[in-house]
């Protein structure tokens, strides 16, 4: 058979009833129905791990998974786990991850895990189930427009009606997902399609004329690159989850020894250059520290590595780096000049751009002197030490969140990988864990979806369990929308370690109501953790009053709520007893263990800029800003 | 930068050719494209080419340069997306077709084929209470046409939208990487 065209290929609804050509009777290879074709392209593009849910739609494609299935499934309590579980596979283990749920609701809870791994460019591949081709646009039974649904957010998408299609395309979703800038590629798989009869083949010939993603950079961009670093005075490296993607630790350590400069690692990069690493400041931005704020304000060339200038990281923009030239070094040229306007554009990829950098360097240092940085990194150490990474004390011996997250990272083991949900928890894991390797760090960044921390911890789990302790570290707010997924840790074995860091709150929004809404604690009080958090809010309506009276005990109790899961649960109330939980936790290693650490309520996330503000008015602690002088200061 | 409103006062406009691949759903990211980023499409029109595998999208719109810019780049990294170029005015012939019904009386209808008759444009209908006038041509003359027939009251107005090609003996497929995409229609 003749390779099929684009069109042919395309999987619409066909618009003449009779078959094409009498395709399927002339297609060489084993017969078999597109719900087993299904199975075998996953099994022949070498997946190992599939995470889903079952439905009625998508029922052949289950059918056709067996014993004899060469992945593991992974079946998860709700679809929205199922994809985020995979992509915390695809985070820890650097392959694509993928889903198998049904359409209508099953499809539509894919749509958030979607969204997330468009924002991180996690690689993912998403089959749905539909209904059959002939029900499609008459509001059939489950049915859902995931395909339109979902266009702005996927990375591509398919429609498959036709079995015969379906070992091509997922050959050219898998490639679509991992190539390039990695991202979700969706496929809407038709129950037409799984129950027709093909003919399977192996390998395919994928046919993508409009895909073509740039790898290696033009050659004189390099060497303005390398002219501009090495005559640099004050120069710094900006590397964001891009650098990750492209697996380029190696060679952005290599970049930083090479030309001496200080380092910045954004929340989607922390570990891509180690935390012990001589160049390393930390993060930067919103709550950044204080020393990479100020390198950034103050460096004359900044080189945004796999970064894109996310707001969270620029604070205003307009008074971002304010004397830097910019060096963008990105697989996707939209990002290059989208948000801050670039001296030298670099398209490529981060770790095949840096190695040609890095050889670059030292050919321009030949002909260019270059600068004296001793005094650039005087400042620097002069803003490291005057002003680490500190927190305040808690009142009545209750337990620092932020001592607790040092505690933890103290005992556990260093070759963890750590996982968070969003909220306070995720910065202070940020800020007070010493991120050693690449891929150790895993954390919803862009979309910062709550509920985000156990699903990917499960999939982290599956797919680095056997090399590396998973930590979860999580807020007792973001744990309790998808706290049912303890039941798949569980089923699945995973010896998953899980610390609520539990303030009885939404800590991070009661945070903003403090700064920002005078400290109106509008619905942000959870009343999980300590029983007088219940009369401590100020109750406005009577309803709310008399609720929060009939309450007597923490709801839930996490501890219970774990034992209820055939996990175990632990809880902490005193540091003492919290060393003491962290070490009984890690000498369980054949269950998921809970850890319920009542924490002080008030603790803040310090460093802090305030939205919208520039990152020159970063907030040390309250009342100290630091760069406040810092925008007329060269 | 990262203002992707797309229009502001004094932006200008702008055509751009959008060749992609002739499938079911590649309007819709298309357009998308541009709605996500509040631009307001000014015209636009697509239909199969001189390849019945390959569309072309011509579309009109304001821009700034920025956000213009972004958006060649989004639209680009589209995977049916081939080939987006931005036509240069004066080395583009651009066509737009309009059907005005227009009223036109015993005593007005004289005046109205005479504007008829000095834009070279057709009448396609008649009736004792209108005229039903086909126009096709570059923007500029369409603008005049309707500005002379506005004053007799125009009914109904309807337009295609423009379509554009460059000057010269080249085609804007020939630029479409990996020329075999197919030569027939999923129809
Ligand atoms: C799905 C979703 N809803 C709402 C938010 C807004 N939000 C951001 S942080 C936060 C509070 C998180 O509370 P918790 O998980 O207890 O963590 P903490 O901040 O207390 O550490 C909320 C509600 C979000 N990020 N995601």
């Amino acid at each position: 058979m003749a390779s099929p065209t684009p069109l042919q290929a395309f999987s619409s609804i066909p618009k003449e009833t009779e078959p094409r050509n009498g395709e399927n009777s002339v297609a060489p290879g084993e017969p078999m129905t597109g719900a087993q074709a299904l199975i075998r392209s996953l099994e022949d593009l070498g997946v190992s791990v599939v995470f889903g849910l079952p439905g009625g739609q998508i029922l052949p494609a289950f059918d056709a998974i067996t014993p004899e299935t060469k992945f593991r499934f992974v079946l998860t309590r709700q679809e929205q786990a199922a994809g985020q579980a995979a992509e915390g596979y695809a985070l820890s283990t650097g392959r694509v991850g993928v889903c198998l749920v049904t359409s209508g609701p099953g499809a539509t809870n894919m749509v958030t895990p979607i969204a997330e791994a468009t924002m991180d460019s996690v690689p993912l591949v998403i089959i749905t189930g539909q209904v059959a081709a002939d029900a499609i646009g008459t509001d059939a039974f489950q049915e859902s427009d995931i395909m339109g649904i979902t266009y702005p957010i996927v990375k591509h998408s398919y429609l498959v009606t036709n079995a015969q299609d379906i070992p091509r395309v997922l050959t050219e979703a898998y490639y679509i997902a991992q190539s390039g800038r990695p991202g979700p590629v969706l496929i809407d798989l038709t129950k037409t399609a799984q129950t027709q009869s093909m003919q399977y083949s192996w390998p395919q010939k994928m046919i993508l004329p409009g895909y073509k993603p740039t790898t290696k950079a033009h050659g004189h961009m390099l060497q303005d690159a390398a002219e501009l670093l090495t005559t640099a005075q004050r120069p710094l490296l900006y590397a964001g989850g891009g650098a990750a993607r492209a697996q380029a630790s190696r060679q952005l350590t290599q970049l930083a020894q090479l030309i001496n400069a200080p380092v910045v690692t954004t929340l989607a990069a922390r570990g891509v250059i180690a935390d012990g690493d001589e160049h390393t400041l930390g993060m930067p931005g919103m709550h950044g520290s204080v020393a990479a704020n100020g390198a950034i304000q103050a460096c004359d060339v900044l080189v945004a590595i796999g970064a894109r200038f996310d707001d969270r990281v620029t604070g205003d923009l307009e008074h971002f780096a304010p004397h830097a030239k910019v060096v963008h070094i990105d697989i996707d040229p939209a990002e290059i000049g989208k948000n801050r306007r670039v001296d030298v554009p670099i398209v490529g990829d981060v770790a095949q751009v840096l190695d040609d950098l890095n050889e670059e360097i030292p050919q321009v240092r030949e002909r260019v002197e270059s600068a004296d940085l001793a005094p650039w990194w005087r400042r620097i150490h002069d803003w490291q030490s005057a002003y680490p990474t500190s927190y305040e004390s808690a009142p009545n011996g209750q337990i620092e969140p932020q001592w607790a997250v040092q505690e933890i990272a103290r005992l556990a083991a260093p070759d963890s990988i750590w996982v968070t949900g969003v909220g306070q928890h995720q910065m202070w894991a940020s800020q007070f864990i010493d991120f050693e390797r690449p891929s150790s760090f895993i954390s919803s960044c862009g979309l910062a979806t709550m509920g985000y921390g156990l699903p990917a911890a499960i999939g982290s789990a599956v797919g680095a369990a056997d090399t590396h302790p998973v930590w979860l570290i999580d807020g007792d707010g973001g744990f309790q929308v998808s706290s049912e997924e303890l039941a798949t840790a569980r089923q699945e074995g995973l010896p998953l370690k899980i610390a609520i860091l539990n303030n009885s709150a939404y800590g991070m929004i009661r945070q903003w109501q403090d700064l920002f809404y005078n400290g109106h604690h509008s619905q942000t009080d959870l009343g999980d953790g300590d029983e007088d958090s219940a009369s401590e809010t100020s109750a406005t309506n009577s309803h709310a009053a008399a609720a929060k009276d009939n309450r007597t005990h923490a709801v839930p109790d996490f501890v219970k709520l774990a034992q209820a899961y055939d996990c175990v649960g632990l809880r902490a109330s005193s540091k003492e007893e919290t060393t003491a939980a962290i070490e009984q936790a890690l000498a369980i290693n054949d269950r998921p263990v809970l850890i319920d650490l009542r924490v002080w309520k008030d603790a803040k996330v310090w460093p802090m800029v305030p939205p919208g503000a520039s990152n020159s008015e970063i907030i040390y602690q309250p009342g100290i800003t630091p760069l406040a002088d810092q925008s007329e200061q060269r | 930068m990262a203002q992707y409103y797309g229009i502001r006062p004094g932006s200008q406009p702008h055509t751009l050719s959008v060749l992609v691949e002739n499938r079911p759903g590649v309007l819709a990211r298309v357009t998308g494209l541009f709605a996500r980023r509040s631009f307001n499409i000014d015209s636009l029109s697509v239909s199969s080419t001189e390849r019945p595998d390959i569309s072309r999208i011509t579309v009109t719109a304001y821009a700034d340069p920025d956000p213009l810019e972004q958006i060649i780049k989004q639209l680009n990294k589209l995977l049916h997306v081939l080939k987006i170029v931005e036509l240069d005015p004066d080395q583009a012939v651009e066509r737009e077709l309009v059907l005005i019904k227009v009223k036109a009386n015993e005593r007005t209808r004289s005046d109205v084929l005479e504007i008829v008759k000095l834009f070279r444009v057709r009448v396609v209908d008649v009736h004792p209470e209108t005229l039903t006038i086909e126009a096709t041509g570059a923007q500029g003359k369409l603008d005049a046409l309707m500005g002379l027939l506005a004053p007799f009251g125009v009914v109904e107005l309807v337009r295609s939208g423009a379509v554009a090609v460059t000057r010269g003996p080249k085609a804007l497929s020939e630029k479409v990487p990996g020329t075999e995409i197919g030569e027939f229609m999923n129809r």
